[in-house]
């Protein structure tokens, strides 16, 4: 390793310490074990009753206990749980004590149906109307649930248990989220205002009407027998993405700060870009042009060319639309290069976890670095023969990689890429 | 702490356009008339025991011409692509489409507006026995419009003000109540200053006539009832009136502005931030007196704007921290505006742009003394931004030099 500055000056930003989950489990150590071995996350929802619902799977994580339980609740807890692994590994700062600023991406926040449903008993009255349940919300016998559903309260409870500095910044950029809050943090470390920024995403939004509101934009699969074959990214029949929940955490640090204080380096986030797409509220501009902008701005970024990339970890949705758009685009920007390149889509197994997607597939793509093996595509059978990337299907790769580029593109038009690499350029 | 300070040799950032869509007015005039006249438009009655200040209606149609566009929003959203678009006609940037390509948006959104007749329906009947497991699931599939979603949304306001307007650069939605609005601005300017950015729109919107709203807040005791007063006479009544209102500011560098004859209301000069933990009475005042050292040396004639929300203990903390620098008068956007939550923050930059630009300080609108007149054209306004329950904010602007 060599440079503290990349090729524009700026300091290098390097990754000291992840911390995962996912429903295929919590931890680095047994999601990459999972994750190799082609194991499928994806279960039928027991949280809820599913009857009438047109999709009745997804990748929720159960294994994590939150009472009294709201969505918010767990999003919050996955989120302590992986900061909480990042930051052991990272060995930075001192309890409760982390020196520099959160980034968190967050679902949005809003008052739930348990809580509405305790309301309305609580009217004890068979007819009734909104003014009745609003007549009897204060009093002080809900203040707990004013703190849970502020939209600010998951990184309050963060900053505060690990002592992060300055005002945590709450972030919303959909499907993207994840990935905006590395990029926040990679900024801020450029810019000189720090030398740490710990940036955290988390999604614990499975619940009855996360996928209702899905199911009637038609974005779900519903291939839900069996459910670990319903997500399948690339194939001639996909059907939509598979609602799931997890979070991740990484420290960030100045390749400087990281050196200076001994920490082992597990890799670079080389460079980040954004480009808005003003075309429709959940399509793509039929063009393409700002997926392949953003994509062209992450690798100007980075100060790389095209061939320098070696894996693409791709957003890889299994919706129609986006995997025919990604290969487009992609191909767009890569050219004859693109069918050497190997590309994989971990949404095949832990389904999508929305707004922690960004830095939850950010951390599998560092552990590919770290392992030199590429997680497979699952449920590749019937390949869709208008894609032609170099899908890692079904089964891991053994692969030199050296650059990764992670893709995540979200309702809003919101688009976001990532390069992660083993090492300073 | 994390802050944001224009430094030797950084780049100059000014407020060259701004928009407002407010209880009191569209626009820069009719919201500075109305501040001049000291008036105050508050429902009292239609929500009644708790009080609104509505959004003085405007004609969506002048900012947002497709129809099908607004039937995709809900209220807020609409507030703010209609604010947005103020802010960039103000700007003389709407329609140009070299600057709107690359323009970088941070726009402080809450969302999740509910469509109350489901939400009762589901719980009435329920009330009356429907508890087949599946019940909830039904009555959503089938009761939920489909586009409602992307009107809830938190980023959708973000993704409508793109649409509607042509903005393809960048796009970053802050959530996080009051402070989200300061964290905007902080990360736009941080941005210009830098270099990483020429030119920003920053801001929110938020309907505060919306019952689902006042159930989140009647769950802390936050709304304010029965009767209007100052948020500077609501020590022993306590609460927040919720306003309606978009601001949206363009943020520029200066170079960027000079270059296309752009001239500024304000510079921008810093905004700092942080989360106080509130656990102790003084807590939140030490940190708002921390944050005051951290903005620039202030030599001109100062004001403070300040979004205090009225609700206890947060503003009797802030009136100590106030008491500690009487010389500067103070101005409550509270008072005239409501709280407008993630909006209020931006709203204080518009009226401490516009109070600069227009050489006056708008008058006091207080009964209680804690607002006294000013004389002369102030110089540096510092808006103060303490949310209702966690985030303090603080910015200053200034007249460009």
């Amino acid at each position: 390793m060599t440079a503290p500055r990349d090729k524009l000056g700026r300091p290098v930003v390097v990754v000291t310490g992840m911390g995962i989950m996912t429903s295929l489990g919590a931890g680095k150590a047994d999601n990459w074990a999972k994750l190799v071995a082609g194991e499928s996350g994806i279960r039928t929802i027991t949280r809820f009753p599913v009857d009438g619902l047109k999709t009745t799977m997804a990748g929720t994580v159960d294994f994590v206990s939150v009472d009294p339980f709201s969505s918010t609740g767990l999003s919050e807890r996955m989120a302590e749980i992986v900061t909480q692994e990042a930051l052991e590994q990272a060995g930075i700062g001192a309890k409760a004590d982390f020196p520099g600023p959160l980034f968190l991406a967050v679902a949005p926040v809003e008052v739930e149906w348990p809580q509405r449903r305790e309301l309305g008993r609580a009217v004890g009255a068979p007819d009734f109307t909104y003014d009745d349940l609003l007549r009897i919300s204060g009093g002080g016998k809900y203040s707990a649930y004013h703190h849970r559903f502020m939209f600010g309260s998951v990184a309050a409870h963060l900053a505060e248990t690990f002592g992060t500095k300055g005002s945590p910044i709450s972030l919303s950029t959909a499907c993207a989220s994840g990935a905006t809050s590395i990029q926040l943090g990679v900024e801020a470390i450029r810019r000189g205002e720090t030398d740490a920024a710990l940036c955290v995403a988390t999604d614990g939004t499975v619940n009855p009407e996360a996928l209702v509101r899905f199911s009637l934009l038609s974005a779900l699969s519903t291939q839900n027998d069996p459910p670990q074959a319903a997500s399948r990214p690339f194939s001639k029949n996909r059907d939509g993405f598979v609602m799931a929940e997890g979070a991740g955490a990484l420290v960030l640090e100045s390749y400087e700060a990281a050196t200076a204080r001994g920490a082992r380096i597990l890799g670079v986030i080389a460079g980040c870009g954004e480009l808005t797409d003003s075309f429709h509220r959940t399509r793509s501009s039929p063009d393409g042009k700002p997926i392949i902008g953003c994509m062209n701005k992450t690798l100007a970024d980075a100060g790389m060319t095209p061939d320098q990339i070696d894996h693409i970890n791709a957003h890889g949705t299994a919706t129609p639309e986006n995997d025919k758009m990604e290969y487009n685009t992609t191909s767009a920007v890569f050219g004859d290069l693109i069918s050497k390149i190997p590309v994989t889509s971990n949404k095949s197994m832990v389904g999508h976890t929305i707004s922690a997607a960004g830095a939850v597939e950010a951390i599998f793509s560092l552990l590919t670095l770290e392992h030199q093996r590429i997680p497979p595509t699952i449920n590749y059978e019937t390949p869709d023969p208008t894609i032609l990337f170099d899908v890692v299907g079904n089964k891991a790769r053994d692969a030199r990689v050296t650059a990764v580029m992670s893709n995540s593109f979200g309702f809003g038009g919101q688009n976001a890429s990532l390069i992660l690499t083993r090492e300073p350029a | 702490m994390t802050d944001t300070t224009s430094k030797p040799g950084q780049t100059e950032v000014w407020i060259t356009g701004i928009g407002l869509a407010t209880s009191l007015g569209e626009g820069l005039d009719a919201n500075w008339t109305a501040l001049q006249e000291k008036r105050i438009n508050v429902d009292q009655t239609g929500f009644a025991p708790y009080i609104v200040h509505p959004l003085m209606p405007v004609s969506f149609d002048s900012q947002i011409p497709k129809k099908g566009d607004q039937r995709q929003m809900e209220a807020w959203q609409r507030i703010g692509t209609y604010a947005a678009g103020l802010a960039l006609d103000s700007a003389g940037i709407k329609g140009n489409k070299d600057i709107l390509s690359k323009i970088d948006m941070v726009v402080a959104a809450g969302g999740g507006e509910r469509d109350l007749n489901v939400d009762t329906g589901v719980l009435t009947a329920e009330a009356k026995g429907a508890n087949a497991p599946g019940f909830l699931n039904e009555r959503l599939m089938s009761d939920l419009r489909p586009t409602l979603f992307l009107a809830q949304l938190s980023n959708l306001l973000a993704g409508n003000i793109a649409i509607v307007h042509g903005l393809g650069g960048t796009s970053r939605t802050f959530m996080g109540e009051e402070v989200a609005g300061a964290d905007a601005a902080r990360i736009a300017l941080a941005r210009i200053a830098s270099g990483e950015s020429d030119i920003a729109l920053i801001g929110g919107s938020h309907n505060g006539e919306r019952k689902d709203l006042m159930v989140l807040y009647e769950f802390g005791d936050f709304n304010l009832k029965d009767k209007f007063a100052p948020v500077w006479a609501r020590k022993d009544h306590a609460g927040f009136a919720l306003g309606s209102a978009g601001a949206f500011l363009v943020l520029e560098s200066r170079a960027h502005a000079e270059a296309r004859g752009a001239k500024p209301f304000a510079k921008l000069s810093s905004v700092v931030a942080d989360l106080a933990r509130r656990k102790h009475p003084g807590d939140m005042a030490a940190t708002l007196e921390k944050l005051w050292a951290k903005l620039p040396r202030r030599e001109g004639k100062g004001a403070i704007i300040t979004g205090a929300t009225g609700a206890e203990p947060a503003t009797s903390e802030e009136r100590g921290f106030l008491k500690g620098h009487a010389e500067f008068p103070v101005r409550s956007t509270g008072t005239m505006f409501g709280h407008t939550m993630e909006t209020q923050f931006p709203l204080g930059l518009a009226l401490a742009a516009l109070s600069i630009s227009r050489g006056a300080l708008f008058p006091p609108n207080d009964s209680t003394g804690t607002e006294i007149e000013m004389q002369g054209a102030p110089t540096q306004i510092v808006v103060v931004g303490a949310g209702h329950w966690r985030g303090e904010g603080m910015a200053l602007v200034e007249a460009v030099g």
